[in-house]
């Protein structure tokens, strides 16, 4: 066991830290992060351009194969990345759903023509992607989507609907499953397509959630035209290929988690030293030191499973179920300092942004109410739990 | 970075299950556990001959040289058979303790004996007030003429009943805190005045005694290391000991999850194997984060504490914290999905059980080590 970094490694750490303290701008967060509202132009454009940047100094798919435009760095680099992001605060990479899922399906499924159009224009932020997974009626159960595909001549007529769509609103390309054989059992009449989101019939409408905010979209199709050469790995193969996103999305929005879950305790830390609780400091209630110690323990716990996790990949194995473990750890540690903060804030926990007597401009309320979302997104806790039991435990299906 | 076993310690854990599976059978669990000394001496030999006596310890004093990584992947093999007898407390307790406060001669008279089996040494530092940390140490130790006398009773001393001498932490001096004035004697078996008694306790594979000093009367040489200095290395034993316990808590809380998933996948209800019900599956998987997490803080405890990071004490409580938890819960838990079957005397599911409870209070339980964490990270 060492847990120390090679030179080079350590070089590549100051390579980033000093990018970032040279060009990571100081108010950045303010034109971002938008209380409520539909997400404003502006925060985009910033975003599209802070990626371009990124690109241009190599930090954007520093995994990527050389000649996709990355840097052809192993996973480490990646984490140490992420690490060095979290920690000096500097926003993701807006176009995380095609660096991170579709670019690597496309590598790992396309055709050379596929290869060689979409994933350049992923890095630098060219052509913005979206993931058309999630309908109303089929979350958990994404096998059983009711989008359908009926063939035209060389094309397939899409119709139907999509939700929980992040940055369909200004995406040029959407990983569409949609199913081509309805006689089929359920898992074996999807395809995977590639979409033109600027294609007539496609209506992109934002979808307000209980932050107020209106991060997501529900996308509808009404007779969109796709042609055929628009199927990534073939005609009724696209739960495979859509599963293999999946354990991409799982691998690119794993590794940040960690640093965020250590920045959202440090806050919370803050915040107790400056509450108080029965009239004494929070911190110095045994209560309150009890819940502290513990996020304290499961933040750490939960780098060091991490760690581990990265040791396999580095040695060449591939990221398989266990990855659920750690999206549910997040998010139980994430919920906890989420409700945490609300009850080191009592009832001050009930004011918004907008009032001067809100705990810090009411940051820990919108966090705390979008914390909610954690345990749905990216798969369910219970379908992680199905994950871990099926899969890593070799528990048999219900 | 690399957070994971080389191949010496693989091939050390493979050599561990194979031999720990032949010579320490479930069967043979309960017979030693019946019996009051918790080990017979052929199978101590057969310990000893691995050189698993001695892994620790220096090769000056005829060990193997080996760190507490290395160990925590035999102390994991060696819970997942909930192992009885005196490995714990001759090794990580008294001989750890000679190690790290004896003088040049005291670890040569002791660790190589200690390492082939021929010697036991435990070690006496809880009281009937069960405080933990130096000022739960009183026992009265007074120094006249080069010869000391101490006077007290110590609880909770594993294996003294079979032991070559135990140590005892004794307060010897009133300092400005309580970690000024501790020392430690070697107090040989047989020696006037000392009484030990064997309790009866609810993990039967752990042999726990209550030792009374009743004006014992020792020689110079029975100081160990130097008067009133005893505090740092017992404190750094007690947080080496805590690494060792939780590597053997890990091993023993996959052991239940590997027969819970096991039975899950056979037993049958309503004409389906249980584990294909989701109040069973997502409860197993729970335990498998709790195992694999309890692996990860232990791990990297046992690093800390072979490097002797500063971050050492507080990797020590955060892993004792977690695991302790992280036990008790798993064990549980194989009891109720194993249903009525995992009640019962003759399922193996309560040793684990009873372990994971002495366990969770040996060296401190959840409550005290997250306090010493927000202590250590200045809460």
């Amino acid at each position: 066991m060492d847990f120390t970094l090679t030179p080079e490694q350590q070089s590549f750490r100051d390579e980033v830290r000093s990018w970032l303290s040279r060009n990571l701008p100081a108010d950045w967060a303010s034109k971002v992060q938008a209380a409520s509202d539909v997400p404003r132009e502006a925060a985009y454009d910033f975003l599209r351009q802070w990626q371009r940047k990124m690109y241009e100094a190599g930090f954007v798919g520093v995994t990527w194969p050389k000649e996709s435009g990355g840097r052809g760095l192993t996973f480490m680099e990646e984490m140490i990345l992420q690490e060095e992001m979290a920690l000096a605060r500097a926003p993701g990479v807006l176009n995380i759903l095609a660096v991170g899922m579709a670019g690597p399906t496309i590598n790992a499924y396309g055709t050379e023509e596929q290869k060689k159009r979409y994933p350049p224009k992923m890095l630098s932020c060219e052509e913005i992607w979206c993931q058309g997974y999630s309908e109303p009626n089929s979350g958990s159960d994404l096998a059983a989507l009711q989008t359908r595909a009926v063939k035209d001549g060389e094309h397939y007529v899409i119709n139907g609907q999509k939700v929980w769509t992040s940055l369909a609103h200004i995406a040029d390309w959407m990983m569409l499953l949609a199913r081509t054989d309805p006689s089929a059992p359920k898992h074996k009449g999807i395809t995977y397509f590639l979409l033109d989101m600027h294609a007539p019939g496609v209506t992109v409408k934002p979808l307000k959630q209980i932050t107020g905010d209106a991060e997501f979209n529900e996308v509808y199709f009404d007779n969109v035209r796709v042609h055929e050469s628009q199927i990534l790995g073939g005609l009724n193969n696209g739960w495979a290929v859509g599963l293999t996103t999946l354990m991409y999305e799982r691998l690119a929005l794993g590794f940040g988690l960690q640093v965020r879950l250590r920045i959202a305790l440090d806050g919370l830390v803050d915040l107790a030293r400056r509450s108080t609780k029965n009239g004494v400091p929070a911190t110095r209630d045994p209560l309150m030191r009890q819940k502290l110690a513990q996020m304290w323990i499961d933040t750490e716990v939960f780098k060091y499973t991490g760690a581990r996790a990265i040791t396999k990949l580095l040695k060449g194995e591939l990221p398989g179920p266990e990855a659920s473990s750690g999206k549910m750890m997040w998010v139980e540690g994430h919920q906890r300092v989420q409700e945490m903060a609300m009850e080191l804030q009592g009832p001050y926990a009930q004011l918004m942004s907008g009032s001067r007597w809100a705990v810090e401009n009411g940051l820990w309320q919108y966090g705390f109410l979008r914390s909610r979302a954690n345990s749905i997104e990216g798969g369910t806790t219970e379908i992680q739990k199905n994950i871990i039991g099926e899969r890593v435990l070799g528990l048999p299906k219900g | 970075m690399n957070f994971g076993f080389n191949d010496e310690q693989e091939l050390l854990r493979s050599t561990a299950r194979k031999f720990l599976e032949n010579e320490c059978s479930s069967e043979v669990v309960r017979r030693l556990m019946d019996g009051a000394e918790g080990m017979t001496p052929e199978l101590w030999k057969k310990i000893a001959e691995q050189g698993w006596l001695g892994l620790i310890y220096p090769e000056a004093y005829g060990g193997m040289g080996l760190g507490f990584v290395d160990l925590t992947v035999l102390m994991e093999e060696m819970g997942r058979v909930v192992m009885p007898g005196p490995y714990f407390s001759t090794v990580l307790l008294g001989g750890l303790t000679v190690l790290e406060a004896g003088t040049e001669a005291q670890k040569k008279a002791w660790l190589p004996d200690l390492a082939t089996g021929d010697k036991r040494v435990t070690l006496a530092w809880m009281e009937p007030s069960a405080t933990l940390g130096a000022a739960g140490i009183t026992l009265e130790a007074k120094s006249a003429g080069g010869r000391h006398t101490l006077a007290g009773t110590k609880l909770f001393v594993p294996d003294a009943h079979t032991a070559d001498a135990i140590v005892v932490a004794a307060r010897s001096g009133s300092g400005r805190s309580p970690e000024a004035g501790v020392s430690l004697f070697l107090v040989p078996r047989g020696t006037p005045g000392l009484e030990v008694k064997l309790l009866p306790t609810m993990d039967q594979t752990r042999k726990l005694c209550e030792v009374t000093l009743a004006g014992v009367t020792l020689g110079a040489d029975a100081l160990l290391g130097e008067a009133g200095q005893g505090w740092a290395p017992l404190a750094r034993v007690l947080d080496c000991a805590s690494v060792a316990l939780c590597a053997e808590m890990c091993g023993g809380a996959q052991k239940v999850l590997d027969m819970t998933v096991e039975y899950a996948k056979i037993r049958q209800a309503f004409g389906k194997p249980i584990g294909s019900y989701q109040g069973v599956k997502h409860r197993a998987a729970d335990m498998l984060v709790e195992v694999e997490n309890s692996k990860s803080i232990t791990y990297y405890a046992a690093w800390a504490m072979d490097e002797r990071s500063p971050e050492g004490p507080l990797a020590v409580s955060m892993a004792k914290a977690y695991v302790s938890d992280a036990y008790r819960r798993v064990s549980a838990a194989g009891i109720q999905l194993h249903g009525g079957i995992g009640f019962t005397w003759e399922h193996d599911l309560h040793l684990y059980f009873k372990r994971a409870k002495g366990s969770e209070f040996t060296f401190g339980d959840a409550t005290y080590h997250r306090e010493r964490v927000a202590q250590l990270v200045n809460l």
